[in-house]
């Protein structure tokens, strides 16, 4: 199931759905960003920069589309037996959650494998954009080529 | 009629997050579409000269400057997605 919404979400609750939908799942695996406040420099730009609010901007409908394939490739790879995305948007402070993924399976390597797959497609495949402020400065963050590298190593397999 | 969306920097860029359009004849495919919306908009050139910066979805698929369109397509124009 996949989720894109402004509002906190529960580990412990989308846990427990979790192990409540995978039936006789052995392994759950479950990932959660959160906004840092010290934030890295781009594969452009050097430094750190420091981060007040994080605004996530998304293509409603494109957005949900995008998550789902990206699910469905990871279902055909990995015998899942439970899977849940969430994403959050709009405004975030540091410390925030920001994004989940859960994966259930019946032997951890699945769920550990297609929770990584998920999140590295996530990251440069779904319409999402976030834009970091600090005091009166803002900007747009660049896609960093570490992400686009996170994807390369899952061309092979 | 086409909808054009914008999103992100490429929004703040052209100051509008939508647009609709007549398919104009000339316009076959989406290289041909962002001519026509330069001459439209030459606030646009900004943003739009530097292919990097620009990703192209056409119904909600990302595709190529080769992409047919259709009259009553839904584009979008957005730069690298940054999720996580």
């Amino acid at each position: 199931m996949i989720s894109v919404q402004s509002e906190d979400f529960s580990l412990e609750q989308e846990y427990q759905k979790l192990r409540t939908e995978a039936g006789d799942a052995g392994a759950i695996v479950t990932f959660t960003g959160i906004v840092r406040k010290l934030y890295d420099g781009s594969g452009d730009t050097s430094g750190t920069a420091e981060t007040d609010t994080l605004y996530l901007e998304h293509y409603p409908g494109m957005t949900e589309t995008s998550l789902a394939n990206i699910v469905s490739a990871a279902e055909k790879k990995w015998a899942l037996l439970a899977v849940r995305v969430i994403h959050r948007v709009g405004e975030l402070k540091p410390k925030e959650q920001i994004v989940f993924v859960g994966t259930a399976s019946g032997h951890r390597q699945d769920a550990f494998d297609a929770a990584q797959f998920i999140m590295d497609f996530l990251k440069s495949r779904a319409p999402f954009w976030k834009k970091q402020s600090a005091g009166k400065d803002s900007h747009w963050v660049d896609a960093r080529v570490s992400d686009a590298e996170a994807l390369a190593r899952w061309q092979d397999s | 009629m086409l909808t054009i969306h914008y999103f992100a920097s490429v929004r703040e860029a052209v100051k509008r997050s939508k647009e609709k359009l007549e398919l104009p004849e000339n316009v076959a495919n989406i290289g041909d579409l962002i001519e026509h919306l330069l001459l439209l908009h030459p606030h646009f050139e900004a943003i739009f000269q530097d292919d990097r910066k620009i990703l192209i979805a056409v119904n909600q698929t990302v595709v190529d400057k080769t992409q047919a369109l259709d009259p009553g397509d839904e584009i979008a124009f957005f730069p690298p997605m940054t999720g996580g």
